[in-house]
């Protein structure tokens, strides 16, 4: 393996203990998959940063590697365990807030920007195409590779880090065109008619996918947010890290004979049902991905002048909940009783621990991990019907 | 007896092996307070780990298993060294992090040379593992 000579500095201390480390980590990577040299990435986006997925473990691992560690390019952090305004308000634990922001501190001593969402493309971070990145957040890195053809693999809140510390990261799997290829093709025969249609046939393509790069073809007529639900949900039932749009994505490669799966209304209304486990919630949560302003916007509409009877979150990230603050749909949202809830979400934060036993979603990811995740039984429909 | 094989976390240790036939996640299947294997279905249920060369085929289990190594060394009840028989990244990136030597991918199948209870001393800076008795 060619290292250069900054890179052999960084591995023998020269820029710290944590640096060394990263490399350590970054060459360990390039061993275990083949990787034959180490290439600049012009962003970091890292996981691991609830205090519940991390633990005591982790936030220990932050506080020693921040003592010399320092980002060397743009990074931001994934969606914490709460809200860093509102957590006193909203109930979340006191021991549990006390660490949750003792991570945060470690992170932003490196340098990193709590900027705590899951969707940074929503909030102007927009790599372009061809660029090569180290996100983490699979529902990010799904959304980079595939809506804006940058190029990244899957990474975990460790690996992220070591990039964000040294710049670079292993050149093997989605950084190469070879691996860009579409290996299973889905027919969608049946008309989608809003997010949670999208976020199903997401969890159902996943499935059989597994870890292969997916082709849709027969899909029209679709929001930036519908693909956003269907990517989310590609890397939670799979681990799908790259799909195509027939005429729509930048990118559509599908060579030779791959497999071919037919997606109709049996297999829309068969996926669905398996997602419900619950027909009443005592939470409604919204924005598995972070909501985008027009999501709230079309939230706040529905609720304009109503009273709901269960708790409401919907989740977003706090660049989005300012514009939301200012364009009065936080209000709307707050009169009908509802939330908006930065910097977290209902998978991350600790619900199962706030006496929530049954969440109603619209989200295929969300539905997927609440039940291991947050112990929850799931209502999942229509952002029309969880409303109601 | 040396057995040549690829370095995957730096710095060198010794002591007794102690080996699993299974894989392990170390975030669930094992006690970081401890040290100890707590999944009763592992071969490994109710070992310590502590001070041990720690030989087994590869880590399994959620990415948070780095931290967990991290939390056993910290506890001073992680293994002195790890040898694998193929790495994968959350046991290499939580060796890494704890400054626990590992090597893996040893040559003409000497993973399998490994005994319970041999005397084996590991580099994980030229990638050797030496096996004494």
């Amino acid at each position: 393996m060619h290292l250069s000579r900054e890179e052999e500095d960084i591995l023998g201390g020269e820029h710290g203990v944590a640096a060394a480390k990263s490399m350590e980590i970054l060459l360990a990577i390039c061993k275990i998959f083949g990787a034959e040299k180490l290439i600049p990435v012009t962003s970091a986006q890292i996981s691991g940063v609830s205090y519940k997925t991390v633990g005591d473990a982790g936030l220990e691992f932050l506080q020693s590697f921040a003592k010399d560690g320092r980002v060397r390019i743009p990074s931001y952090l994934n969606p914490c365990g709460m809200d860093l305004e509102e957590w006193k308000r909203m109930g979340f634990p006191k021991d549990f807030a006390r660490k949750q922001l003792r991570i945060i501190q470690a992170y932003q001593k490196m340098g990193v920007e709590s900027t705590c969402t899951c969707t940074p493309y929503l909030i102007g971070i927009l790599p372009k195409k061809g660029e090569h990145i180290a996100w983490s957040e699979s529902s990010a890195v799904i959304f980079a590779n595939s809506a804006l053809g940058a190029r990244t693999n899957r990474e975990s809140g460790m690996s992220a880090l070591a990039s964000a510390i040294t710049g670079r990261t292993p050149y093997f799997g989605y950084h190469l065109d070879e691996n860009r290829i579409a290996e299973v093709v889905f027919d969608v025969k049946v008309k989608l008619e809003d997010m949670s249609d999208f976020g199903a046939l997401g969890i159902y393509a996943g499935g059989i996918a597994k870890q292969r790069v997916v082709a849709f073809e027969g899909m029209e007529d679709f929001t930036v947010d519908e693909v956003k639900a269907l990517g989310a949900a590609l890397a939670a039932s799979g681990s799908v890290a790259l799909f195509f749009i027939e005429g729509v994505t930048s990118e559509w490669r599908v060579v030779g004979k791959p497999e071919r799966v037919e997606f109709g209304g049996r297999e829309l209304k068969e996926t669905k049902e398996s997602l419900n486990s619950s027909k009443d919630a005592e939470l409604i949560a919204i924005g598995c991905p972070h909501c985008s302003l027009e999501e709230i916007k079309e939230i706040a509409e529905k609720l304009r002048g109503k009273k709901l009877k269960r708790k409401l979150w919907v989740c977003t990230a706090r660049k989005i909940k300012t514009k939301a603050d200012k364009l009065g749909l936080t209000r709307i949202i707050e009169e009908a009783g509802g939330r908006v809830v930065s910097d977290t979400c209902m998978v991350v934060s600790p619900i199962e621990d706030m006496n929530f036993k049954r969440t109603a979603v619209n989200s295929g990811k969300a539905a997927h991990y609440l039940p291991s995740f947050c112990k929850q039984k799931v209502l999942f429909g229509s952002l029309k019907d969880i409303l109601e | 007896m040396k057995i040549k094989g690829r370095a995957i976390s730096r710095g060198k240790a010794e002591g007794e092996a102690l080996v699993s036939t299974e894989a392990i996640g170390f975030l669930g299947e094992v006690d970081t307070k401890t040290g100890v294997v707590v999944n009763p279905k592992h071969p490994l249920f109710r070992k310590c780990m502590a001070g041990k060369i720690l030989v087994f085929p590869r880590g399994r289990g959620s990415t948070v298993g780095s931290y967990a190594l991290y939390q056993l060394k910290k506890n001073g009840k992680a293994p002195n060294a790890i040898v694998n028989e193929e790495a994968e990244v959350i046991v290499a990136v939580g060796a890494i992090i704890s400054e626990i030597p590992m090597v893996d991918k040893l040559e003409k199948r000497g993973f399998k040379l490994i005994k319970n209870g041999s005397k084996v001393v590991v580099d994980g800076d030229k990638g050797i593992v030496e096996v004494m008795r």
